[in-house]
């Protein structure tokens, strides 16, 4: 997840536009750019109204999308991340989130249970003790963020393809998409949450996930973008529709493979 | 030329002149120019999100505003890139271009050249030649170009092409090598726009083709 947005916040967008512009020779200016430096601006002023914004910048969704279905086709369901050695865990693993660790979610152990929904035969939510008990995996993997540093952590929990089977959860449908605490959300295609190292990740360097790591569940995909691995999850379904994301709505990419 | 034969008398000396950059050459590099700017320009706000070194670039000469639109740019962008630069180097190869402009090259030729472009005695008369300076600049260039892009493949895609990504030395030592190609790219855009600018006939060249 990016530590923060990075809007710029009393900068004029009509001046940012001009000044890009210059980069440019000039009959390229009109066509490639004044999207390009409204973009940001857009997403920042008027909140989620993206969409009404310029068609250069629908453009760039469109090929986002494009991308999306590049990387689906990357996508090898039987290509792992690469595991690294106790050694390599970078200590203290950073915090990373949109707003500050003490405004981290506190989730009571005791109250918490995991919402099951969507296409899924046994839709009984889950207490962590029963999680606890579940076969634990083990992985130390690289956490490569959007904004471009990466960490290596070490995680554990269950493989989510052995739970989905255990709540059996209907696999040909399209996506998984996990709610949070704070309000956080993802969608997931389902051949990633299929993939053997994408985890329901309950530890953290074989302790309980700390608050600060996404106390009680985080879902861990080491084959994408650290955004792309919800902490703090609350519920999960299986569903056909995709409901997009916190991130991902405000202009991220949406598959953000690795 | 042949061109010269089936010309009449009446014809310009202009349009008799020999063609220095066939068409293919003119477009690509434009469109490489366009799609170099936009991936310079969006790579640059990506770097400020999480910075190689101590400074950041201003965000007024970047591209995108905000990361996901320099994300959006960078990887719209990419495909221009790419796209034409392979179409590039097919023709260049298959053309023969490649071969007659920047071969043979010679150490002896490039020290020779530059002491010669360094007293400003190198001849420009033929714009058709490179001189041994200029032969070694476009080979860099060209290989800064495959490693850019490379590198960059590895940093986008450090799972499915790890291999790549660990032949750059993994994901953070590829993301100094694509920095650096970036930088090599910028210095070689410098000396490059100045010279065409010095030498303006040059610059025609590459518009109109003679």
């Amino acid at each position: 997840m990016p530590r923060q947005r990075k809007p710029v916040p009393g900068v004029d967008p009509k001046l940012l536009i001009k000044d890009a512009a210059r980069l440019l020779p000039e009959p390229s200016r009109r066509l490639f750019l004044r999207g390009a430096a409204s973009l940001g601006a857009l997403a920042v002023l008027s909140g989620c109204d993206i969409i009404d914004g310029d068609t250069s910048e629908n453009a760039l969704r469109v090929i986002s999308t494009f991308n999306d279905r590049v990387q689906a086709f990357l996508f090898n369901p039987n290509t792992l991340a690469p595991e690294y050695p106790e050694s390599m865990i970078t200590r203290p693993f950073p915090f990373n989130a949109y707003y500050s660790e003490d405004e981290a979610p506190d989730v009571d152990a005791d109250k918490y249970q995991l919402e099951i929904g969507g296409l899924v035969e046994n839709k009984k939510p889950w207490l962590l003790p029963e999680l606890y008990k579940l076969p634990e995996v083990s992985q130390i993997t690289r956490h490569v963020c959007v904004e471009g540093w990466s960490a290596i952590g070490s995680w554990q929990g269950v493989k989510l393809s052995d739970f989905l089977k255990l709540i059996g959860a209907d696999t040909s449908a399209k996506y998984v998409w996990f709610q949070c605490a704070e309000g956080y959300s993802n969608t997931v295609d389902m051949p990633t949450a299929l993939h053997p190292q994408t985890q329901l990740t309950l530890k953290f360097d074989h302790q309980i996930l700390p608050r600060a790591y996404g106390f009680p569940i985080k879902i861990r995909i080491p084959t994408k973008l650290g955004f792309k691995n919800p902490k703090y999850v609350t519920a999960m379904w299986v569903q056909n529709n995709d409901a997009g994301g916190y991130w991902e709505n405000q202009g991220y990419n949406w598959f953000s493979g690795l | 030329m042949t061109i010269q034969a089936t010309t009449g008398p009446s014809m310009t000396a202009t349009a008799t002149k020999p063609v220095i950059h066939p068409r293919w050459v003119r477009v690509t590099h434009w469109i490489n120019a366009l799609a170099t700017l936009l991936m310079i320009g969006s790579g640059w706000q990506i770097y400020d999100a999480a910075p190689l070194f101590g400074f950041t670039f201003p965000t007024k000469i970047a591209l995108g505003n905000w990361l996901a639109g320099a994300l959006l740019w960078h990887f719209a962008a990419m495909w221009l890139l790419v796209i034409n630069g392979l179409v590039y180097f097919m023709l260049g190869f298959l053309s023969g271009r490649f071969r007659r402009k920047l071969f043979p090259i010679s150490p002896a030729e490039v020290l020779h050249d530059l002491l010669a472009a360094l007293r400003g005695k190198l001849s420009h008369d033929d714009l058709s030649m490179y001189n041994a300076v200029q032969k070694l600049l476009y080979l860099g260039i060209l290989l800064t170009g495959v490693v850019i892009v490379l590198s960059g493949l590895s940093i986008w895609k450090p799972v499915q092409f790890q291999v790549l990504t660990s032949f750059f030395g993994g994901y953070n030592t590829a993301r100094y090598v694509h920095f650096a190609a970036m930088t090599a790219i910028v210095t070689f855009l410098v000396v490059h726009v100045t010279l065409a600018v010095l030498v303006p006939k040059s610059l025609r060249a590459m518009i109109v083709g003679r």
